[in-house]
């Protein structure tokens, strides 16, 4: 049988990549990756509540101001993370910087379960009504994404303050990437719940 | 050719101690062992309840015994009720589908060989890998309990259609606990399968070797890495949905089930749900599913096929294309599933031109393989069986995938046989056959054993003719009108299909008995098979160039450099008529 007719490949023509096995570059891509899932989980919650806003019964439920303190909070967080990010690149005032991202972050979980607190206050609970539903739905789940990034900024936190000079800046910039992915989410659900589609 | 690295080749130390080495472990190969072995069991459990069903089909108030051990309420005395049986064929579907036809494939031989095939030491994440294949574990353990439970395992199909399955237990037996049980179980599946799929991609993105382009890659990773795409999304979906339907179920929303239903004389306290709403919802993964069980299969069959054909396929890189745009329209398609649900005729219409399309990639892949064989001296192996077989089961059930995607013809078709014998065929049993070719193909590389080829061609040619005369009779079953799902044919027209049914059985009875040869010749092999060497085909790519089973750390602490594609067959190599990829010797011809 024939032969390919594929050009032949000297030792020192090994065309790219030339990258080899780069960890750092898969974690990279693996937020991204991640980010993409969620936004598809996002989407197919969104259409969910476009097909059940279409079929009628929808009584449209003002939202609990208290959530928009808690988006200010939560871009805030944010810009503290960038802040984070600097301050690991002059290598001073990191810990400060992490601890003041963790605690808005907290502070917006905490922010959220009052608005939780405020619906349940009004009579309206996950099973009251379709709008409510969504509104349980939507921010519940956002706020258990938002827990994982906590955790992971405990976690860098710990590192910092227990002397590792060794803090992997791809670790920080993949946890701010996925942040302000948080951010920008919430930002787009605050928009779903608040208007009516 | 080797290249030593200056940073440290391998992200986790070697285990030590059993838990950390067997289970546990971080290692992908024994990661895709388990999940191997998983599909194993939950394949040969969900072909003893195809038994049971077929059995009930043609001897109803035949007594089995001690299936009344199992469920008093559901086979009294030992003979199946009409809802026990509807219990076996949702745990048929949802094991077949979720637990074998993506493990085994995609995550079972994609985690142990997608890494070696690009020349990675590991996955990019191994302690996701670890944790997700043990959500998948926990997945099985959480679906099999509702076998044991007194509601039973659920009714309403794996396709768990609402209001159905979001009602609670008014609605029938299993439809309590059994369905919750459901539900969590394929929501942890979806965990895990997110997981693997993102560890999947970052690896082959980031982690190839040097001289491992994209193009190079063989064509069983590219399989894999389009997989985990579709994968992504699919489970992506399917997670929300699934949590939706819990909350239906456990928390009294009412996001599937409608106003006004009256079940068992009671009126649900649930308003304004919309059960097609699941049903988007659900086929917007489950048509890709499709697709995440039969691409891998595509994936090992090119493999298996141009390693026994000694030549290069007409072209690698048409196949390439062809899986990337199958994926790609895999998201367009999933209305044909609801041409009867009663959506809009006009979305019937638009849903029936790109599942036409999908037809067109998935033609020339089947040309692809059929042009490539002609002429070909093909060793035949029970790995190249199975392949050759991958093929006319993908032909013969595709065809009648023809009629299925016309609105206006699947209107009589729909939850008929037909649709039984389409779907197991090209779908089914396709990738069975190709996770089989795999196992041949691939058992000495992963145990250093041989398997015994006598043994293997004889389990092929019992499952290729049993499985013709299981599936092609459902065609015709279903032209005539039987539906699907019924557990006892009462009507006028029915009982004169007995014969056809009767046969069937018994074609299921002795090609499911065939498998116990497969699964003799796997488990003897393992202990006494002939030792293996490292390269037993004369394969091109990077798994034939470690030793067989490959070290932990899988090329021993290097990175091969690769020179070549992994097609290079029909060539004047140094070791014969091929050059394997790592090979820095050029090609003459």
């Amino acid at each position: 049988m024939a032969a390919t007719t594929i050009v032949t490949t000297a030792v020192s023509q090994i065309p790219a990549p030339t990258r080899v096995s780069d960890r750092v570059e898969a974690s990279r891509s693996g937020i991204w990756v991640g980010i993409f899932a969620i936004i598809m989980s996002f989407a197919a919650l969104t259409s969910a509540l476009l097909v059940r806003q279409g079929s009628g019964e929808w009584s449209h439920i003002v939202i609990p101001s208290i959530l928009y303190a808690n988006t200010a909070t939560l871009l805030l967080s944010s810009f503290t993370m960038e802040m984070s990010r600097r301050a690991l690149a002059r290598s001073g005032g990191v810990s400060g910087w992490i601890g003041i991202t963790l605690l808005l972050g907290l502070s917006f979980v905490a922010g959220q379960y009052l608005a939780w607190r405020h619906l349940a206050a009004q009579g309206l609970y996950l099973a009251t009504n379709p709008n409510s539903s969504f509104l349980y739905v939507f921010t519940g789940m956002h706020a258990l994404h938002l827990l994982g990034g906590i955790a992971v900024l405990v976690y860098l936190l710990g590192r910092v303050i227990g002397g590792h000079t060794s803090l992997r800046h791809h670790l920080l910039d993949n946890t701010a990437v996925y942040w302000h992915f948080m951010g920008g989410l919430w930002l787009y659900l605050l928009f779903v719940i608040s208007t009516r589609l | 050719m080797e290249q030593t690295l200056p940073q440290p080749a391998h992200v986790h130390a070697p285990p030590e101690g059993f838990l950390w080495k067997y289970v546990f472990s971080l290692d992908h190969k024994v990661i895709g062992k388990q999940y191997y072995g998983l599909a194993l069991i939950a394949v040969f459990t969900g072909m003893i309840l195809s038994w049971l069903m077929r059995f009930h089909l043609v001897w109803p108030n035949a007594k089995i015994v001690g299936l009344d051990l199992i469920s008093k309420t559901g086979a009294p005395g030992g003979v199946i009720t009409p809802e026990y049986y509807l219990s076996l064929l949702t745990m048929h579907g949802t094991l077949m589908v979720f637990f074998v036809l993506t493990n085994a494939p995609f995550a079972g031989f994609g985690n142990y060989f997608l890494p070696i095939q690009i020349g990675a030491e590991d996955m990019a994440f191994p302690r996701f890998n670890m944790m997700s294949f043990w959500t998948t574990a926990a997945a099985f353990l959480v679906l099999v309990m509702a076998f044991f439970i007194p509601d039973g395992p659920p009714i309403s199909g794996w396709t768990a259609y609402a209001p159905l399955s979001a009602v609670g237990k008014d609605a029938g037996p299993g439809l309590g606990w059994g369905q919750n049980l459901w539900a969590i179980s394929i929501g942890l599946f979806c965990i895990g399968q997110l997981l693997g799929s993102l560890n999947f991609i970052a690896t082959t993105l980031d982690l190839r070797t040097k001289g491992m382009t994209l193009m190079r890659m063989p064509i069983c990773t590219w399989a894999w890495f389009i997989t985990s795409c579709i994968g992504l999304l699919a489970f992506a979906v399917l997670l929300p949905a699934c949590l939706l339907l819990i909350l239906d179920r456990m928390a009294g929303t009412s996001f599937f089930i409608p106003s006004g239903l009256v079940i068992s004389d009671r009126l649900q306290n649930h308003a304004g749900g919309s059960p097609l709403l699941w049903q988007h919802l659900f086929w917007f993964f489950g048509h890709p599913e499709v697709y995440i069980a039969i691409l891998p299969a595509m994936g090992i069959v090119s493999h298996v096929l141009v390693t026994s054909m000694r030549k290069p396929l007409l072209s690698a890189k048409v196949i390439i294309y062809s899986m990337i745009s199958i994926g790609f329209l895999s998201y367009m398609v999933w209305g044909h599933h609801m041409f009867v649900s009663g959506m809009n005729p006009f979305s019937s219409l638009l849903f029936s031109f790109p599942t036409l399309t999908i037809t067109i990639p998935a033609t020339i892949l089947t040309l692809i393989w059929l042009g490539s064989l002609y002429g070909a001296n093909i060793r035949i192996t029970a790995a190249s069986l199975f392949a050759l077989g991958f093929v006319s089961m993908f032909v013969s059930g595709g065809v009648s995938g023809f009629f299925l995607a016309q609105p206006s013809i699947d209107i009589y078709l729909h939850a008929t046989y037909f649709v039984v014998g389409h779907f197991h065929m090209v779908m089914g049993v396709a990738a069975i056959f190709g996770i089989l070719s795999g196992t041949y193909f691939w058992f000495p590389k992963m145990t250093g054993r041989m398997m015994n080829e006598t043994l293997g061609k004889l389990h092929f040619w019992f499952t290729f003719i049993g499985t013709y005369c299981i599936f092609m009779p459902f065609h015709y079953l279903g032209l005539v009108g039987n539906v699907r799902r019924y557990a006892s044919f009462i009507d006028d027209f029915m009982p004169a299909l007995m014969p056809v049914h009767r046969f069937v059985t018994i074609a299921a009875l002795i090609t499911g008995a065939a498998q116990f040869i497969f699964l003799y010749n796997l488990i003897h092999s393992r202990f006494y098979g002939k030792p293996a060497p490292e390269n037993p085909w004369d394969g091109t790519s990077l798994e034939w160039s470690i030793p067989s089973p490959p070290p932990w750390n899988n090329f021993g602490g290097k990175h091969p450099v690769v020179y070549h594609d992994a097609h290079q067959y029909g060539v004047k190599g140094e070791k014969g008529d091929f050059i394997m990829q790592d090979s820095p010797e050029i090609i003459t011809g």
